[in-house]
């Protein structure tokens, strides 16, 4: 692609190189050390059946900012967001047909299954 | 055609062409550090041929061992060791990176009319990275072994698991990732190489299965990776995630194996119909019927192929509400499957055809294939799967279609575009012998497995009723007979890489952009930039490619 791309109009198809400021990744990383160190104190707090929920949101969260910043999603247009939505329509295919076995199965669930996973994994990680 | 000329100007056969790709350097290192994309296709190509006997060796002593009821050669735990490195290494070190890491890498850019494919380094780095699964998988092959099956359930997985199944994931956790730059490389590649003039509706229909192929590679193959990196979470830190026992779920391990492999049986079979697209036309020295059609109806696979999952699990304890649905979805993918077979058909008509080598091939594979997906709608049916699941039944499905179509279309095109990879020709005779012996061999080794499934006779099995016995020795007959028809082409295609006669950029006189520049391509590919200005296999109008060079 054209390397002299310095036009400061942004064409549609155009790849452009974009330069993002150090301090801008400096601050998102930061953000992700954060966050990880809340999953990890979360991780110790039953929230009963909101532990899973709870988890899953700071780890969508990290992964959106690692998606539109380190991924440069954000500064990337057309094939690229294309190719993120592409991404997670297929894991909401995953989601929803495993799910569309796991639910109407009509076996008991055992609310612990997956809530706890978590903290064994953190327990044997840390101690 | 300047170029047409002089290549064929060669006066004996044993004198080289002119400098190509395969001559311009020599050297361990030359071969070692290269980012041509033709001689990574050939690195791979060696690479999957030693991993290919590795698996026929596994093959043959389980079909040696199946001559009488009661095993003649092995324990039923070697016997388990057995098809689990048949399954595993044909499956993800041969037949995944097949036809895409080998025709597609030396001939997409050819195809398209490109230099080489986007990113060379990620290519070569894919090929060590396939190397280094091969290496770890034939090092758990001969250090114990490993006794799941290929599709490693637990609990034989984990709970029960006595043999190094980590390593064994590790291994195709590794190669996975040759997978996932391969296919993005040619997403790349396919969008961005283009020559001018060769719009979408210009490709090669090889380009669009290879395009679908690469996005089941990129959109697939993570969660394979990711599945069998959780067995192994669940097995080092006891996490409960298969293991009931733990609070897990076994069948969701299905889920996920299955999302990525029912989908990976496509990588298989997509480039496959692509490389019969090739032929077809090329020896009927017709268009192809419905253009269109076929190029749409490989990304409708690609799609669907991700949808119909579960038509592995209906006995397994998946609820019957969605074995319902997968098995609804899953007859919707016999659609563009036989779109294509029916377009194919009807391309043939009227066509004048001959019946090269290749051509054998493709025929073959029409008949096999369509047999292989006719007996996959049987197992699709859930009635009828109850009775089908686990036999011999779907072995002889899975073999017609893995086998009969994706393996006989990759000898197919090995053999048609073998005089542009190495620019010799092989003995006509013996390929077209070779290819008879193929098919009879494989009919005789596979078919009465369908009537042994059929009859209840279970896989997986080191020993069986007696009553079984003269279906079996029927089969392993075949097995040797089919055995004989992959040695022959070994032999003579090795032969004719430095004894067959050298031919011209276009033995065949068939279409397309590869058979416009010499053979061996240089390595450049084209000594000019080529600028399409028809579409492709346009064999109506114009008896002559017409690619004008600039
Ligand atoms: C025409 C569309 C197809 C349909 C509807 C279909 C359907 C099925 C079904 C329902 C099963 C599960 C049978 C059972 O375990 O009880 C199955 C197994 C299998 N099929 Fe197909 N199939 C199709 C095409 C293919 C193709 C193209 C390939 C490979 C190139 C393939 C490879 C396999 C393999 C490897 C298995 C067995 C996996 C195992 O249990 O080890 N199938 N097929
Ligand atoms: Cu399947």
């Amino acid at each position: 692609m054209a390397s002299h791309s310095q036009d400061p109009a942004h064409g549609h198809q155009q790849v452009e190189e974009h330069i993002v400021p150090v301090s801008t990744y400096l601050s998102i990383f930061v953000a992700l050390l954060i966050a990880t160190a809340l999953t990890t104190w979360i991780a110790f707090q039953d929230l009963g059946n909101w532990n899973v929920v709870v988890a899953l949101t700071i780890a969508v969260c990290k992964a959106t900012l690692v998606v539109l910043f380190f991924m440069h999603v954000k500064y990337n247009k057309g094939l690229t967001r294309v190719v993120l939505i592409g991404a997670l329509f297929w894991l909401g295919i995953m989601i929803t047909f495993t799910l569309s076995d796991e639910l109407t199965r009509h076996w008991e669930i055992y609310p612990q299954a997956w809530t706890g996973m978590i903290v064994p994994v953190m327990r044997h990680l840390l101690f | 055609m300047s170029t047409t000329a002089t290549v064929e100007n060669f006066p004996n056969s044993s004198a080289e062409p002119q400098e190509n790709y395969l001559n311009a350097r020599y050297g361990v290192r030359s071969w070692l550090l290269t980012l041509d994309h033709k001689r990574i296709g050939l690195l791979y190509l060696g690479t999957i041929t030693l991993m290919f006997v590795v698996g026929g060796i596994a093959a043959t002593m389980m079909r040696l061992n199946l001559l009488e009821p009661q095993g003649t050669l092995v324990e039923p735990e070697t016997y388990n060791k057995l098809f689990s490195t048949h399954g595993i290494v044909m499956v993800f070190f041969f037949l995944v990176p097949s036809i895409p890491a080998t025709l597609g890498n030396f001939l997409i850019p050819l195809m398209i009319g490109a230099r080489d494919v986007a990113f060379p380094r990620l290519n070569l780095l894919s090929w060590y990275i396939f190397v280094t699964g091969c290496l770890l998988m034939l090092y758990v092959v001969f250090t114990g072994g490993i006794d799941t099956g290929w599709t490693f359930y637990p609990p034989y997985s984990s709970s029960y698991a006595h043999t190094d199944v980590f390593l064994a994931a590790m291994a195709i956790f590794i190669a996975g990732f040759s997978s996932i730059l391969t296919g993005m490389n040619f997403v790349v590649t396919i969008h961005k190489m283009r020559a001018p003039g060769m719009t979408w509706f210009r490709l090669p229909l090889f380009i669009w299965s290879m395009y679908a192929t690469a996005l089941i590679f990129v959109l697939g193959t993570p969660v394979i990776a990711v599945t069998l990196l959780l067995l192994g979470v669940e097995k080092l830190l006891h996490v409960g995630i298969f293991d009931p026992a733990l609070g897990g779920d076994p069948v969701l391990f299905q889920h996920m194996f299955w999302f990525y492999s029912h989908p990976a049986v496509y990588i298989m079979i997509l480039p496959s119909m692509g490389v019969i697209s090739e032929l077809i036309t090329a020896f009927s020295r017709k268009r192809i019927f419905g253009y269109s059609f076929v190029a749409f109806s490989s990304l409708a696979i690609a799609v669907i192929s991700f949808l119909v999952w579960g038509h592995h699990m209906f006995v397994s304890g998946q609820s019957v509400y969605a074995g319902l649905i997968f098995s609804v979805l899953s007859f919707l993918v016999a659609i563009p499957s036989a779109v294509k077979v029916f377009n194919w058909t009807a391309t043939l008509y009227k066509g004048s055809i001959s019946y090269e080598a290749p051509m054998l091939y493709a025929l073959g594979f029409i008949g096999l294939f369509t047999i292989g997906g006719l007996t996959g709608l049987f197992l699709a049916s859930l009635s009828t799967d109850v009775h089908l699941n686990g036999t011999y039944f779907v072995v002889a499905h899975f073999h017609y279609v893995m086998v009969g179509g994706a393996v006989m279309a990759y000898m197919g095109g090995l053999h048609y575009w073998w005089p542009k990879i190495t620019g010799r020709l092989y003995p006509d005779l013996w390929a077209r012998f070779a290819a008879l012996i193929i098919f009879v061999g494989f009919n005789l080794t596979f078919f009465p497995q369908f009537v042994l499934g059929y009859l209840g006779m279970p896989r997986r099995y080191a020993m069986y009723p007696a009553e079984f016995q003269s279906l079996n020795v029927l089969s392993s007959a075949g097995a040797s007979v089919l055995a004989v028809g992959y040695v022959i082409p070994l032999i003579y295609l090795i032969w004719s890489m430095k004894y067959g006669p050298v031919v011209g950029p276009n033995p065949f006189g068939t279409k397309g952009l590869e058979w416009t520049t010499q053979s061996p391509p240089p390595t450049e590919n084209f000594l000019r930039t080529p600028i399409v200005t028809e579409e492709a296999y346009n064999y109506e109008t114009a008896p002559e490619p017409e690619v004008v060079r600039v």
